[in-house]
């Protein structure tokens, strides 16, 4: 039978890939998609907690990520097209600015 | 425990569960991986819909049809929108750092993340703050906890959103009537003044 462990190592390993993905990247766009990859994980452990345990707190958890993706989104993207109008680009080795 | 990975893959709950997660995996790394955006961005949105056959698998319909609308309905065709304004085919060059480094503790890190948030699971005390009631659909038995316990949670992520759309109006819609791919060099410098003059207003 599919337990509660098999869905929290699936996301555990989508979390990486997503860690990985923000370590690794330097393009504010592909960062955006890392993040994302990020709260997704969070979303499946939450609703794997919530269907084991009977509980309904976690999918409640996993609505408010929902909701924080979707703003984050909306202000992140003006953000990026402010600095690429700015900028010319969204790299993020371009767009540093104080070198210490 | 090779047999009984054989005979969980027998019945359909244990294939779905499988078949679902070797393909996000698949597809979210090809989302960390691809250099070109509009590749990253098609494989995160067949990703995103992937992870809702998790939540339908894990008896949250009403979670995975929020996950459908919200992530691939608005956050997709945000971003599609958005690469509207940025060179969408050319490939990204980017100056990678070793990149065995990276997966190493890009793996440590999360593991340890993902450990400490996971270890008090394991423990036998916990119990079902709102435990889900017997013979009501999920879709009622989430709206009748949404709108008692969790109203004031509600009420701030809705106004929560409001200015997350009034922010991202400010933010984009500034100047918007000149086009910021072409002829973006040669007034470059009077839009800074321009901005530095607005600022100090």
């Amino acid at each position: 039978m599919i337990g509660l462990s098999h869905y929290l190592i699936v996301s555990a390993i989508i979390f990486s890939i997503g860690l990985v993905g923000v370590l690794r990247r330097r393009n504010l766009l592909m960062l955006f998609f890392a993040t994302e990859i990020m709260l997704n994980a969070a979303n499946i452990a939450f609703a794997a907690i919530s269907h084991y345990y009977n509980d309904l707190t976690g999918q409640m958890f996993a609505f408010f990520i929902i909701a924080i993706a979707a703003s984050e989104v909306a202000v992140g993207l003006g953000i990026l097209i402010v600095l690429y109008k700015k900028h010319g680009s969204l790299d993020l080795d371009d767009l540093a600015s104080m070198r210490g | 425990m090779f047999e009984n990975f054989l005979a969980s893959l027998m019945t359909i709950e244990g294939f779905a569960f499988y078949l679902f997660s070797i393909l996000t995996i698949g597809l979210f790394s090809v989302t960390v991986m691809s250099k070109n955006v509009l590749y990253a961005m098609t494989s995160l949105a067949a990703a995103m819909i992937l992870v809702s056959g998790f939540f339908f698998l894990l008896g949250a319909d009403f979670l995975g049809v929020i996950q459908i609308i919200v992530y691939v309905g608005a956050i997709i065709a945000l971003y599609a929108f958005a690469m509207m304004f940025f060179d969408a085919t050319r490939d990204i060059k980017e100056k990678n750092t070793s990149n065995s480094i990276v997966f190493l503790l890009g793996g440590m890190s999360a593991l340890v993340l993902v450990l400490m948030f996971a270890a008090p699971i394991h423990s036998n005390d916990i119990q079902a703050l709102y435990p889900m009631t017997e013979g009501v659909g999920n879709a009622q038995d989430v709206g009748m906890v949404l709108f008692t316990k969790y109203l004031i949670p509600f009420e701030v992520a809705a106004v929560m959103l409001l200015v997350a759309m009034i922010s991202g109006i400010i933010l984009a819609g500034k100047k918007m009537d000149n086009s910021i791919t072409e002829n973006m060099e040669v007034d470059n410098d009077a839009d800074d003044e321009i901005m530095i003059k607005k600022d100090k207003k």
